[in-house]
This record gives structure tokens, C-alpha cells and sequence, in this order.
């Protein structure tokens, strides 16, 4: 049983390779052979879950949509006043934090496609080949992973800290005159920030090309060997291409580990300057001080309309792929 | 550790994998660095490291910290919290997302690949998306007597309601396809045999379904547990906050100091790195096999 497990549970990952659905289409008479009592008990227990995640995350995301252009105290629906794009307007034209974060949210997801990922590709082909002690190595490197971002920030404030902190002491930056403030100067923050982030994605991207890397046919390697390719060579043309149904799947976490950002960067510094996340702006908005409830729906809307530029695609591609399996 | 790779290894060993195991080795301790300097950081005494310095030779290593950061904060509390929040929304995500999954890969209704849609592209979104709406909806729910604030906001209720919601459209996807690769003959005889769909649910799909729910069931007890957004915005009374997120009111309140901070934080990880350490398997195979989770 625990065998066929680890065999079955990469192959329905979540871009279905072509076969995994081998009896999707039900003869029609099983249909008929439900008794009506089996279509109501049916129909509840696709319906009641339905129910709750509509109305909890999709109820709410399109009450986002409509709020963006309203204005709302929060106090008895009748206050709600239609306002149009005013609130857009606002924040894309007198808002000093809303470019700044969408530039961190950009830059967030290019220093995770470019240095964790690629780091996390090349570990996970070292770690692939049949290697003494691979296990440890994994368990070191996916430590961080297990752990909640909260955590992780806390963790590498002590490394972080200009007057305790790991790098100030050693680096004897950790006196008045000489300090190097790795968490409020607004040219550093983020970059600091983003090694946090980097140490704990190099080991989620590990992970995945691993299963990725254990789908590949060993005869393709072997093939590859008898025609004279060097290590680096048959990875190029014959490893990597195969791999792109993971590459895929690497992109679109990425893509959304970049725009939820969010626990890191509030236990860092709250989001102050130099460090301001769409992501921090719409919680702020709401805890802060003056909740304006259509203005917070509207920095909403853009991480919206920006995760549904990827969502859509990846989730079409994947189901096209399903129905056609 | 690459020393005793040499010894063992029957066949001689090539250079190339010495290079390698030293690099993996290097790396690998890199990685751990910072948790072992927190750790190291948590077991010194305040006043040493004051008076010489973080980076400097200990005179005493102890648990003092430690022990002293969980009576201070009262962090059995806030663990408490976070079980009363996590056990039933496991259990409860699981259940309604496996009856979804059983729904959507058994019987060729015309909406299952819509209803997986809905479900899987909700599961993506990012959290902030609906965070505004949901807080005014929490705030609009009354519940007198149900909870102890009277609403779905500041309730433990209403943590196990997002989180239910919120996972259980990854969950129900990977389940569904896990479904999928089960032979279909198995449901059909049981359907002919005149077994009610309930049945056929619980008594024959599900138990086959053991191995991915516990990968699944590994896999959200550790989202849950690390959870922080939603009980930062969602609840309003401290003492109502599961241990993550209570984790940065105590910093600065109970953990004055760092080596406080560090040993508060470390504890926090310990039940993760508990299951992660006993269960690392079924939660690997859990991120892997749903790897299209954010």
C-alpha cells in the first residue's frame, strides 16, 4: 500500500499528466440506478461545502469588486454611496505607497524566480542522484518550509537586529555612528527581507523539481549517455525539457507566493517605508486607523485582476488537459 | 559527514562525489544556520550576552529561556488556542472537501469541472483579496450565545469557517483526482448491489482515500497551525489568538529581550517541526501532490 502511494501521489499532481483519469466517463445507467434519496444525500454533500467556500472567499471577492466603487463607513448599508472610479483614482494618483508596493511585489517575484528557484533546481538534480544521505540534506534545506513565515521573521531579526544582530556583531556595525539598519533603512529592507524569503523558497522549489525530477524516465538518461553527453548537457536538452509540466506549476507558486506576501514583511517592520506590499496596504487599511472600507476594495481589486492574469490560464490549461485525458 | 561516506562506500569513491557531499554538507549547515544561531542566541543568559556581546564564547548555556518565556507569556494558552482552531478545522475541511471530491469524480454531472474550478481558483487567490468583505461580514454576523463575542468576529468559530472554506478547495482538488485513479468497477458493483450513495462514500471510497487524507491531514495542520493573517485581522482580543499570531503581541509585551524573542519563537516552531520530523513523508507526498498550492 505505502509503496503504491509514493508512486500514485506524484502522478496526480496538480497538472494531471495525460491516462491518470483511465474511467472518467460513467456508463449511463449508473445514473439511473440512483434511488431518490441517493440524489438528495448527492446533492447535499456537494452543495454544503459548495455553499460555505462561496460564500466565504467567493462572495467576498466579488463584494471586493463592488465596494471598490463605493464609499462605506461599515455602519448599516444605506451609507454605501456610489462613487465610480474615485477610489482608483485616489490610489493611483495621490497614494505615495501604492507604486512603491507594486514595484516590491514585482521585485519579490523576480528575486524568487531568479535566485531560489534556480538554486532549488540545482539542488534537487544533486539530490536526485541516487546520493548517500539525501535525506538529511533535504530535511536541512526543507526545514524552513515547515515553518510559519511569522517564525521565519523573528528568526532572522536576531541575524538582522543592528544593535544584537548576527551581522552587526560580526561585522562590528552594532555601535552608535557605525549602525547598519538592516530592517528600517529603506534602501536595504527589502533586500534583507528578501533573503528571509529566498531561504525558505530555495527549499519549496527543491521539493517540487525533486518529484518532478523522479517522473523522468531513466531510459532518457541512459539514452542520452550512450550518445556521448556530458552531465550538463543531457540536463540542457533531454532532463530539463521534460521537466516543464513542474516548471509550470514552479511559476504559477511562485507568481502567488510573490503576491501573498504579507506575514514576513508585518512581523519585519509592519510594511514601513521601503518594504510596502499591495498585500500590506489592503491589511493596514483595515486595522489601521481609518478603515475606508471602498478604498481597502479597491487596492484589493488590483491583486485581484493581477492573481486572476495567472490563475485563469494555468487553471484552463490544467482542466483542458483533464477533460481531454 | 563526508568522511564516513568514504569508509562505507564499498566501491571507491570518485572525486566528483566528494566535491559534492562537501558542498551538499556546506550548504546544508548554511541552511540550518540561522536556526542554530536562534537556538544558540535562546540559551544564553540575558545579562552574558549583554555584558560580551552576541557573537562570543558562552560561559553558561541553559533552558532558562525557554522555560521562562512559555510561564512569563503563558504560552500554554495561546497553544490551547490554536488546537481549539485547528483540530475541528482539519477534520471538518477534510470531511467536506472529500464529500465534494466523491461528488465531482464519481458521477458525470455537467458541473464538476466548473465546480472544481470555482474551488481550485478560490483556493488561489491571494488572502487579502476578500480580507476587507470578510471583516465586515464577520462583524455584521450576530451570533449571541454561540460565541463568546456574540459574532463570527474575535470567535475561534470564525477562524475554523475561513480556514474550512479557504482549504478545502485545494484539498477537494487533490482528492478528486486521487478518486479518479480509483477503478470505478468498485462503486459500480456497490451501486448495482443497491448500497445507498452514502455508503458508497464512506464505507468503500473513503477508506481506500487513507493515504492521501493523511498526507492532507499533515499538510493543513501545519498551514493552520502557521497561520497569521487571518487571526491578526479576524480577532481583535489577544488572549483569543492562536499561538502564531499571538506570537507578535507577546514580543515586546512578556519577551523583553532577544535571547527571550529567539526561545519564544523556537518554541513556537517545535510542534511543526515535531510533525514535520514524524510525518515528513506524508507531508512532502502532500505538497507535491498538490503542487499547484500558493
Amino acid at each position: 500500500m505505502t509503496t503504491e502511494t509514493t508512486k500514485e501521489i506524484p502522478e496526480a499532481a496538480a497538472v494531471p499528466p495525460p491516462g491518470a483519469a483511465p474511467a472518467k466517463k460513467v456508463p449511463q445507467g449508473h445514473r439511473r440506478l440512483l434511488t431518490r434519496r441517493d440524489r438528495f444525500t448527492l446533492a447535499l454533500m456537494a452543495g454544503l461545502p459548495t455553499l460555505l467556500h462561496i460564500a466565504l472567499v467567493w462572495v467576498t471577492a466579488f463584494a471586493s469588486i463592488a465596494l471598490a466603487f463605493t464609499t462605506w463607513d461599515g455602519i448599516g448599508f444605506d451609507s454605501i454611496k456610489w462613487v465610480g472610479l474615485q477610489n482608483f483614482k485616489e490610489l493611483f494618483e495621490q497614494n505615495p505607497q501604492f507604486w512603491p508596493a507594486v514595484e516590491h511585489n514585482v521585485i519579490w517575484f523576480v528575486v524568487l524566480i531568479a535566485i531560489p528557484t534556480p538554486l532549488g533546481l540545482f539542488l534537487a538534480v544533486q539530490l536526485d542522484k541516487k546520493i548517500r544521505f539525501s535525506r538529511v540534506y533535504q530535511t536541512a534545506f526543507f526545514l524552513p518550509v515547515v515553518m510559519s513565515m511569522a517564525v521565519i521573521g523573528f528568526v532572522w531579526q536576531l541575524i538582522y537586529n543592528p544593535d544584537t544582530g548576527l551581522i552587526n556583531s560580526l561585522i562590528g556595525a552594532n555601535e552608535p555612528g557605525k549602525y547598519i539598519d538592516w530592517i528600517g533603512d529603506p534602501d536595504l529592507n527589502l533586500w534583507a527581507i528578501l533573503i528571509a524569503a529566498s531561504w525558505r523558497h530555495t527549499g519549496y522549489m527543491m521539493i517540487l523539481y525533486l518529484a518532478g525530477l523522479k517522473g523522468v524516465d531513466p531510459s532518457l538518461r541512459e539514452a542520452s549517455a550512450l550518445d556521448g553527453a556530458n552531465e550538463w548537457q543531457t540536463f540542457k536538452n533531454v532532463i530539463f525539457p521534460t521537466l516543464r509540466p513542474t516548471n509550470t506549476v514552479v511559476l504559477v507558486v511562485t507568481i502567488i507566493e510573490a503576491l501573498r506576501a504579507f506575514d514576513l514583511v508585518f512581523v519585519f517592520n509592519k510594511g514601513a517605508e521601503g518594504t510596502e506590499l499591495l498585500s500590506i496596504l489592503v491589511t493596514n487599511n483595515i486595522i489601521g486607523e481609518s478603515s475606508r472600507i471602498g478604498y481597502g476594495s479597491a487596492i484589493a481589486v488590483v491583486l485581484l485582476l493581477i492573481s486572476l492574469v495567472v490563475i485563469i490560464p494555468y487553471l484552463v490549461a490544467t482542466f483542458r488537459k483533464e477533460r481531454r485525458a | 559527514m563526508s568522511t564516513t561516506v568514504t569508509t562505507k562506500v564499498r566501491t571507491p569513491l570518485r572525486p566528483a562525489r566528494i566535491l559534492l557531499h562537501l558542498f551538499l554538507a556546506g550548504a546544508a549547515l548554511a541552511w540550518l544556520g540561522p536556526l542554530l544561531w536562534a537556538l544558540y542566541s535562546a540559551m544564553r543568559p540575558y545579562a552574558e550576552t549583554s555584558e560580551k556581546g552576541y557573537v562570543s564564547w558562552p560561559d553558561k548555556l541553559s533552558l532558562d529561556n525557554f522555560t521562562n518565556a512559555f510561564t512569563q507569556s503563558d504560552m500554554g494558552h495561546y497553544f490551547v488556542n490554536t488546537m481549539i482552531i485547528a483540530v475541528p478545522a482539519v477534520l471538518v475541511t477534510l470531511f467536506l472537501s472529500s464529500m465534494v471530491a466523491f461528488y465531482v469524480s464519481r458521477f458525470d454531472f455537467r458541473i464538476n469541472l466548473f465546480l472544481l474550478l470555482v474551488f481550485t481558483a478560490g483556493n488561489l487567490l491571494p488572502q487579502q483579496v476578500i480580507i476587507t468583505p470578510l471583516y465586515r461580514l464577520y462583524l455584521l454576523v450576530d451570533l449571541p450565545g454561540i460565541t463568546m463575542s456574540g459574532k463570527l468576529y474575535d470567535s475561534a468559530l470564525g477562524l475554523v469557517l475561513i480556514h474550512v472554506a479557504f482549504q478545502s478547495g485545494f484539498c477537494a482538488f487533490v482528492l478528486s483526482n486521487y478518486m479518479r485513479s480509483l477503478p470505478h468497477e468498485l462503486t459500480e458493483a456497490a451501486l448495482v448491489d443497491g448500497a445507498s450513495v452514502w455508503r458508497m462514500y464512506w464505507q468503500i471510497v473513503l477508506p481506500l482515500c487513507r493515504p492521501a487524507m493523511a498526507a492532507l491531514a499533515t499538510l493543513l495542520s501545519i498551514w493552520i497551525y502557521n497561520d497569521f493573517f487571518w487571526a491578526l485581522v479576524l480577532i481583535s482580543t489577544g488572549e483569543n489568538m492562536p499561538i502564531t499570531s499571538a506570537l507578535n503581541n507577546l514580543t515586546g509585551a512578556y519577551f523583553t529581550d532577544p535571547n527571550l524573542v529567539a526561545a519564544g519563537a523556537l518554541l513556537t516552531a517545535i510542534p511543526t517541526l515535531i510533525v514535520y520530523f514524524v510525518l515528513q513523508r506524508q507531508f512532502v507526498s502532500g505538497l507535491t501532490l498538490g503542487a499547484n498550492k500558493g
